[in-house]
């Protein structure tokens, strides 16, 4: 009886294993593998370091709430928290009528709500109070949410106030006395930079509609109209834009009517993006099959009837993912505002290093913001990426 | 010929709606042409591009073309335009090989070359430019050491806050007579390409891989000849060496100039990467077999099988990757780089010619874009014929 | 696609002719001669023009009515200039320019802070006042024939008398007093979009000296970039190289203004062009505040001069006579600037004294100085 040898196996399994089959499968994968160690050594060494030892993160504390809100009124400071408040409200309400679709969007709210109030605890800033109170309205929310009779629309008609809202409770009227005007050239910060993206966002959606469809008329007027729009806009830069709305727009209003520089931004990120949104929305369009407008109009429904019942549901849903992503764009964009002098969170930065006792601090404030920016992105991301699977829509 | 029924006739309904539009539209622009006209007025302003021919009496700090405080301001926003085109086209020929080597490096098998693609991808689409632009710009180029301290690298190339110094070739007296055996060994490519497709189609089967060597051999020995036929040498090396304040000979990429190449470059190049890695996905695996089992080695699946099915997906989102480097490059104005919009600012600035300039810069942009698309579609329309 | 790309191609030579058009017929023909006419004809139409349009005082008055009816002032200032136009960390604004701002306001309505600031880039900010987005423009401008004539500003009182100046390294420059030459070959870094731009180009190519300069859109990232290096000198208004040297720069002491005067930069606040009512009202607050300094009268002590028998002093705090009335504003209109603001050498004090910028030209007349305040009579 011969016995045969057999031979112990290659490890298929455990961390070396792994190694071998991830970063040293090959010689010049080994050879990628040190390279890219050796780069992200020589990256991350001297920034660690200087994070630790040079960087004067002081800078960051002593301007935050200018960074934040700029020089909207300190003392008027509690209507931000109460726009916050109501959208961790929203959010919890959301998410107990809707469950899934915005369970992404609740936890990132939760993770943050819950990440700041620590924060600032452990920093000693007062405002770790109000993070938790914010996370405490968008649990007790939830909880209403999950029993609440009409559930979705009521949730929807919120949400669908929500924005009037902001931005009453942020301008303020003369008309309540609990709540003075604030001046827009006072809004600034993070606050600016938001309020820019959700009006740029929103309100060019009906006008980017209205191109879409104009686009896919059959009057060749309306169509080339729209095409000329859409292509003149896509065509030059979102700062050119910008600046003329800033220097141009004024001249073309009549002579007693003249709009906030914030307002004249908000009609220029209007104007740009609707062009965007229309290209957006006509992608969906495309999506329709065919025979849905023949089955409208099998139904007796006329042209417009079955555009607006029919084709443009189907088609903003399928434009989603789309919609989603232009605003990550726009939020981004919003930065060039900066270029046109708005305070906004670039621009605050700016004047924060203008500052003599944070002389030399580029690298600190350019750094906050770029998190902020990315933090934000990153969030926003992964909620609306939980949307989309809620929805079953950015997969064909 | 009922002429009752005339308001249902779909064709003079439609030609109704049109000229409502049109009249709605004609009305608009109108209205906002007496604002304009009101507006002007109060302020005893006119409008008119008379002050083109006026002497700009500012300096530029970088141009390609000559320029003095003399010249006009319709040269100074030449200049401009000039920068901005160079900037576009150097970057796009950059940022296509950051693209196309990031978006394979996140498909590679190696797991910490393919996450730091990821990484370099996630950090970069999800921050905006001008804010990155400022970080290269003060952060990191300003904070290179002075002329005096420079980083010395082979080449030699010297980092310096005062820009980046290479070597470089400068024109001699022959330059002339040489440029002609170049713009012939560049035209001699394209001939080698109908050379190629013509054997190809004789004998049915595709050239062998190593031939395309020709495309790079045959132009250089032409260049290099017409370099030795010459007495003198066309082009001379020049060195950077540190005379007086600042280095003097070879090639100075300004701080501005590197930092918004650098800032645009990795930029875009986030974007295209994803676009590649899209376009290489597209094409499904059972390709590669396919064309493997037909006994195709990998160089020829790739060139004939996967590039021209990827390039098909990838060319479109490209192209309007390469319209937004160049729309993006007005960022400058943040670093002080002079392009072509913050020229048309100072312009504007010192003439106070608002709608003139902004009509000059928007037009400028926009044939850019065109011209970009235009030529992009024929590729386009190329690649595509490949593929049948 | 290529549809689409013919028919935005039309679409853009329809605009180009458009273009041609409207850039055709203001000017007479075109070429360099024909448009230097151009600009004279037009300073000549403007004066010809005012008695026209400004007899009727209801035209004239129009601004002032809507300040007065709208309850503040909207102001147009600097943002990151300390010193003259700032916003620090609490976001509150300072400096000389804004307290001027503040003097209008306690002016109209008794109350320094009916203001509403509009931080205003170099670019927009003659835009801003052109188009009526700001009543007034208090951001360190220039008083040039160009802005005066051809942007259609009215610009008031110089509050500033300054002269652009450029800075350089010590290492550079050894001797103050030895003018641009030492800078030849320099790198200069400039704010786009100033008369500062325009006068080095013409003093360099002056003085036959080389240099290159790097132009930024923004004042602080100039004066940062210069002192992370990027160049070896740096030119603006001398008052500016002194406040923003202090506070932006990380060693002062480093660095040497030369004595060169490169230009003359009169700063003042800017109004539109065609409302003297307006107008005026800026400038005579201005002028207040300038009489008052020369009077002695401070914040502190302007309540006692309220008794005072000197009909000049009675008169200005409109103890006496209608003066305030005649510009369509309260009679005690410098009484409330004084007392809410302050005189001129309070706010020059308060705001530039920190920099240890002496008043030199901006002393009063009575101390060898070029403030002057017409009479208040």
């Amino acid at each position: 009886m011969t016995t045969v040898e057999i031979k112990p196996p290659i490890l298929v399994v455990g961390p070396l294993a792994w190694l071998r089959k991830n970063l040293f499968s090959t010689w010049y994968n080994a050879l990628f593998t040190f390279v890219a160690l050796w780069a992200l050594y020589s990256f991350l060494q001297p920034a660690l370091l200087w994070s630790q030892t040079e960087a004067r993160w002081g800078v960051i504390e002593a301007n935050l709430t200018l960074f934040m809100i700029g020089q909207y009124p300190r003392e008027q400071l509690w209507r931000v928290w109460l726009v916050i408040y109501l959208l961790a409200g929203l959010i919890g309400l959301s998410w107990g009528v809707w469950k899934d679709a915005a369970r992404g969007f609740a936890v990132i709210g939760l993770g943050a709500g819950a990440a700041f109030a620590l924060l600032c605890f452990f920093f000693g800033w007062e405002s770790w109070s109000h993070w938790l109170i914010a996370c405490t309205t968008l649990l007790i929310l939830y909880l209403v949410g999950r029993y609440l009779p009409y559930a979705s629309f009521l949730t929807t008609v919120c949400w669908i106030l929500y924005f009037p809202g902001v931005f009453l409770l942020i301008a303020g009227s003369a008309r309540i006395a609990s709540l003075p005007p604030v001046e827009m050239g006072a809004w600034g910060g993070l606050l600016l930079t938001l309020l820019l993206t959700i009006v740029g966002n929103f309100g060019s959606l009906p006008l980017g509609v209205l191109l879409a469809l104009g686009r896919r008329s059959k009057l060749p007027i309306v169509k080339y109209f729209c095409i000329g729009y859409i292509e003149i806009i896509r065509g030059v830069p979102l700062v050119t834009i910008l600046y003329m709305a800033d220097i141009l727009l004024p001249l073309f209003l009549p002579v007693d009517v003249r709009p906030d520089r914030v307002l004249r931004a908000m009609m220029g990120f209007i104007l740009f993006e609707a062009a965007y949104q229309a290209e957006n929305v006509r992608g969906g369009l495309q999506s329709i099959n065919r025979g849905q407008y023949e089955a409208a109009q099998a139904l007796g429904l006329s042209g417009t009837l079955s555009t607006v019942l029919i084709i443009l549901p189907q088609a903003l849903r399928a434009v989603v993912p789309a919609l989603f992503n232009s605003f990550i764009s726009l939020f981004k964009d919003t930065s060039l505002v900066a270029i046109i002098g708005l305070f906004d969170v670039l621009r605050i930065g700016r004047s924060v290093l203008a500052q003599s006792e944070w002389l030399g601090t580029h690298r600190e404030v350019f750094l906050f913001a770029f998190f902020i920016y990315w933090g934000f992105n990153l969030a926003f991301t992964y909620g609306s990426r939980r949307v989309e699977e809620a929805l079953g829509v950015g997969k064909r | 010929m009922n002429i009752k029924a005339f308001w249902r006739d779909l064709r003079f309904l439609q030609i109704l709606a049109q000229a409502i539009f049109a009249i709605i539209f004609a009305l608009f622009a109108l209205y906002l042409y007496s604002n304009v006209v009101a507006n002007l007025a109060k302020q005893g302003l006119t409008v008119g591009y008379g002050f083109m021919d006026n002497p700009a009496s500012f300096d530029i700090g970088e141009s390609y073309i000559p320029f003095e405080a003399s010249d006009t301001y319709q040269r100074a926003l030449l200049v401009g335009l000039v920068n901005t085109l160079v900037i576009s086209v150097v970057g796009i020929f950059l940022t296509t090989v950051v693209g196309v080597v990031a978006g394979v490096a996140r498909l590679s098998s190696n797991w910490l070359v393919n996450k730091l693609a990821a990484a370099y991808v996630g950090v970069i689409r999800n921050t905006p430019l001008i804010i990155q632009l400022m970080f290269w710009y003060f952060g990191v180029i300003l904070q290179l050491p002075s002329v005096k301290k420079a980083i010395a690298l082979p080449g030699p190339a010297y980092l310096t806050n005062r820009g980046i110094y290479m070597p470089w070739g400068e024109a001699t007296s022959t330059f002339a007579a040489w440029r002609i055996y170049v713009i012939i060994a560049l035209f001699s490519i394209v001939l080698i390409a109908f050379l190629f497709r013509a054997l190809e189609r004789r004998s049915s089967l595709p050239t062998p891989l190593w031939w395309n060597l020709a495309y790079l051999l045959v132009p250089a020995l032409m260049i290099w000849l017409g370099a030795a036929l010459q007495p003198e040498s066309p082009l001379k090396q020049t060195i950077p060496t540190l005379t007086g304040l600042n280095f003097k000979g070879g090639l100075r990429l300004t701080p501005e100039f590197a930092a918004l190449l650098f800032g645009l470059v990795l930029y875009t190049g986030a974007f295209i990467a994803e676009i590649v890695r899209a376009g290489i996905q597209s094409v499904s695996k059972g390709q590669t077999e396919a064309a493997r089992s037909l006994g195709l080695t990998t160089g020829q699946t790739l060139r004939l099988i996967i590039l021209p099915q990827a390039l098909r997906v990838i060319i479109p989102p490209l192209t309007s990757q390469y319209l937004n480097l160049a729309k993006n490059s007005s960022l400058a104005i943040a670093i002080g780089y002079p392009d072509l919009f913050s020229i048309a600012g100072t312009v504007f600035n010192q003439t106070g010619a608002a709608i003139e300039i902004i009509m000059v810069m928007m037009l400028s942009y926009l044939s850019m874009s065109l011209i970009t698309s235009i030529l992009m579609n024929i590729y386009n329309n190329r690649v595509k014929l490949v593929e049948r | 696609m290529n549809r689409k790309l013919f028919a935005l191609f039309s679409l853009l030579v329809i605009v180009s002719v458009a273009l041609a058009a409207c850039g055709a017929p203001p000017p007479s023909g075109g070429g360099a001669p024909v448009t230097v006419k151009e600009t004279v004809i037009v300073t000549v139409e403007v004066p010809g023009e005012a008695p026209t349009a400004a007899p009727p005082p209801a035209a004239g008055g129009e601004r002032l009515k809507t300040v007065l009816d709208r309850g503040k002032v909207i102001c147009g200032v600097h943002g990151s200039f300390q010193g003259f136009g700032f916003v620090d960390s609490a976001g509150a604004w300072s400096g000389f320019d804004v307290e001027f701002c503040r003097a209008w306001a306690a002016a109209l309505f008794n109350d320094a802070n009916a203001v509403e600031f509009r931080g205003l880039s170099a670019q927009a900010r003659f835009t801003a006042v052109q188009t009526g987005e700001v009543d007034v423009l208090s951001r360190n401008s220039t008083w040039t024939w160009t802005r005066d004539a051809e942007l259609g500003l009215t610009f008031g009182p110089v509050t500033f008398y300054d002269g652009q100046a450029i800075m350089a390294k010590k290492e550079i420059v050894t001797d103050a007093a030895g003018g641009l030459k030492a800078l030849e070959g320099a790198q200069v870094c400039v704010q786009s979009g100033t008369t500062t731009e325009l006068n080095l180009a013409d003093q360099f190519r002056a003085a036959g000296v080389s240099y290159e300069p790097v132009v930024f859109e923004d004042q602080t990232a100039a004066f940062q970039a210069y002192d992370e290096g990027r160049c070896d000198a740096i030119t603006s208004d001398r008052s500016q190289l002194a406040t923003q040297g202090q506070a932006v720069l990380k060693n002062f002491a480093d660095h040497v203004i030369l004595d060169v005067v490169m230009s003359k930069e009169p700063l003042g606040p800017a109004v539109a062009q065609g409302d003297d009512k307006w107008a005026d009202a800026v400038h005579w607050v201005v002028y207040g505040m300038i009489q008052a300094e020369e009077l002695g009268i401070t914040s502190a002590n302007v309540d006692s001069f309220l008794t005072s028998e000197d009909p000049v002093v009675r008169r200005l705090l409109g103890v006496e006579g209608e003066l305030g009335a005649k510009l369509g504003l309260s009679n005690d209109f410098i009484y409330r600037v004084i007392k809410l603001v302050g005189n001129y050498g309070e706010v020059y004090e308060r705001n530039l004294g920190p920099f240890n910028l002496a008043r030199g030209q901006n002393d009063l007349w009575t101390n060898g100085g070029l403030m002057y305040a017409p009479p208040f009579r």
